[in-house]
């Protein structure tokens, strides 16, 4: 009784950490099963084939395709916009600042279904067809802030000596760049990056207002549930929650080894 | 070699001299292209927005602005219903958040020792998932008859639920509960991450002190941890309730027609009923509800330094 006391924080914080991992327990288990219906919601019988004929169901690997593809674009601009706009808040003190750094917060201060409404209206009035390139749009706006932030954090606690130096050492304002603040920022844009790649990829509230008639996989996902979900669905969730896992691990690996050789 | 010879004079000070414009410019040609985007494609819809709101007309003869504000007016009284279950159940959610989330972040924060970083993966990893996908896993969880409700039957939680009018009989799916659960888990992270950043913060040595000074665990809790602790809490039940009191995924997925969320009717006039005008003010009496109520809680718990 007085263990459960010392640590009822442990087993609390370690029920709501199953609380979060359930659901994609769930998903895996229920990526072996064979339904009987349309809907892949009980079970029924072990079964392989979903993961031997992973893009079996029609429109769904073309549909991760196009998020794969538009979270790709969505990122490369999110990351230069934001990381811009992050080096130019940090190293240099301008009149426009509070006003620059309010429009970077209310994008991630709005709920997300005020934003895509109102992105549709900008499109309807301008008479824009809906698709790709309208995804597109709205996926690097909404990314843009959480990229500031990110890359933020890190250009804050870099010290602007190592520049003053490498200047000192007659680099140009390019090569200082290139081979000394680009390299020490790299772990933010990184972060930055990977955190817009996730939003984009996972975006489905903005997504469903500007996509017309265009199908991403978080759009083909909602629909399945309307009309049937295949276990296919349940393959791919899988198998990003481990390469989201592995990725995750190779990045501390490699963090932990660069620590290690800088200590030495 | 110059740094030997030179040592006071700051070092930058030369180029600044030879082109002092240019210069001055710089961060506003690295703001550019980003803040056009934004201006552009966040602030611009906004304005459209509002100019639709005051529109009235329909889509086969189309819209023009008429200043009809009495739109606000007749969305506001004939779905406020919507409106004040989304900040209910969006309320609902943060409070869960805070409780579930609280000891994890404590448990990474003080108690994981070389725990840590797996604990925190297991906390983003789902972040990297279709939250589409993992929100559909309740259905499976929360399915009549399954274990998980025969469980909350046994221990009459569902007697307690449905007296609080949060279920239904002896089911989950299709309730507020239901709604609640989902909302709850798909925002979890949010609360974990800032209170998590805030705690590590905090310098353990504080509580040895408290100790030291025969303050009880509770004690130290109450009045070390806690308050050193409210940025992390302030930021959370903002990243919470914001994204929550807009959300219609979890209310369409796991809920009914009577769990219908202010996002739920957004979307539907938005995309199915063609009622640009209602659904752009009903979009901006949400963004105002969330403005209002997020300003008088921040002025309330009293915290500056956000984000």
């Amino acid at each position: 009784m007085s263990w459960l006391r010392r640590n009822l924080v442990v087993v609390a914080g370690l029920l709501t950490l199953a609380y979060l991992i359930v659901p994609n327990i769930v998903v895996t288990v229920f990526s072996f099963n064979k339904p009987s219906g349309k809907f892949n919601y009980s079970w029924q019988q072990f079964s392989t084939d979903a993961w031997t004929d992973p893009c079996g169901v029609a429109d769904m690997c073309a549909s991760l395709g196009l998020s794969l593809q538009i979270a790709l674009w969505a990122t490369i601009g999110a990351t230069v916009l934001g990381g811009m706009i992050a080096f130019a808040l940090v190293r240099y003190r301008f009149r426009a600042r509070s006003t620059v750094n309010s429009l970077i917060f209310l994008p991630m201060a709005m709920p997300e279904v005020v934003m895509a409404a109102s992105l549709l209206t900008l499109f309807l009035n301008l008479g824009v067809e809906l698709g790709f390139w309208t995804i597109l749009i709205a996926h690097t706006m909404f990314c843009l802030s959480f990229v500031v932030v990110a890359v933020k954090a890190r250009v804050m606690s870099m010290d602007p000596r190592l520049e003053e130096a490498a200047r000192d050492l007659y680099a140009g304002p390019v090569q200082t760049f290139l081979r000394v603040t680009l390299p020490i920022a790299a772990p933010g844009i990184a972060a930055g990056a990977m955190l817009a790649f996730a939003l984009s990829f996972d975006d489905f509230i903005i997504t469903n207002f500007n996509s017309g008639s265009t199908v991403t996989f978080p759009m083909f996902v909602w629909g399945s549930a309307q009309r049937g979900t295949p276990v296919q669905i349940n393959v791919i969730g899988t198998a990003m929650f481990v390469i989201a896992v592995l990725i995750v691990i190779a990045g501390q690996v490699v963090a932990s080894r660069r620590k290690k050789t800088a200590g030495h | 070699m110059t740094v030997t010879e030179a040592p006071p004079a700051p070092p930058a000070e030369p180029v600044v001299h030879r082109t002092p414009v240019r210069r001055r410019l710089v961060p506003y040609w690295l703001l550019l292209p980003g803040i056009l985007w934004l201006l552009v494609f966040f602030a611009l819809p906004l304005v459209y927005q509002a100019s639709t709101s005051v529109q009235t007309g329909s889509l086969e003869k189309g819209f023009e602005v008429t200043w009809h504000v009495a739109t606000y007016w007749d969305a506001l009284t004939e779905y406020w219903p919507q409106f004040l279950r989304s900040l209910l159940y969006a309320g609902t959610a943060t409070v869960l958040c805070l409780l579930l989330g609280y000891p994890l972040a404590y448990l990474i924060a003080f108690r994981a020792g070389r725990w840590r970083n797996i604990l925190l993966v297991l906390v983003i990893a789902p972040f990297f998932t279709s939250f589409l996908i993992r929100t559909l896993a309740w259905k499976t969880i929360l399915a009549d008859g399954g274990p998980v409700v025969e469980f909350l039957n046994a221990v009459h939680f569902l007697d307690v639920t449905s007296w609080l009018g949060m279920t239904e009989g002896e089911r989950v799916l299709a309730t507020p509960l239901a709604v609640v659960t989902g909302l709850t888990y798909n925002f979890l992270p949010f609360m974990i991450l800032p209170l998590y950043t805030s705690l590590e913060r905090i310098d353990p040595r504080l509580h040895e002190a408290a100790g030291d000074l025969y303050a009880r665990p509770a004690t130290v809790f109450r009045k070390v941890t806690l308050p050193l602790s409210m940025p992390g809490v302030v930021s959370g039940t903002l990243l919470t309730f914001i994204p929550a009191s807009g959300d219609y995924v979890n209310a369409e997925l796991l809920g009914s027609t009577d769990t219908r969320m202010i996002g739920n009717v957004i979307q539907s006039q938005f995309l199915r009923v063609l009622d640009y005008p209602t659904a752009a003010a009903l979009s901006f009496i949400l963004m105002a509800a969330v403005l209002v109520t997020v300003t008088v809680y921040i002025r309330r718990a009293g915290t500056e330094d956000l984000v």
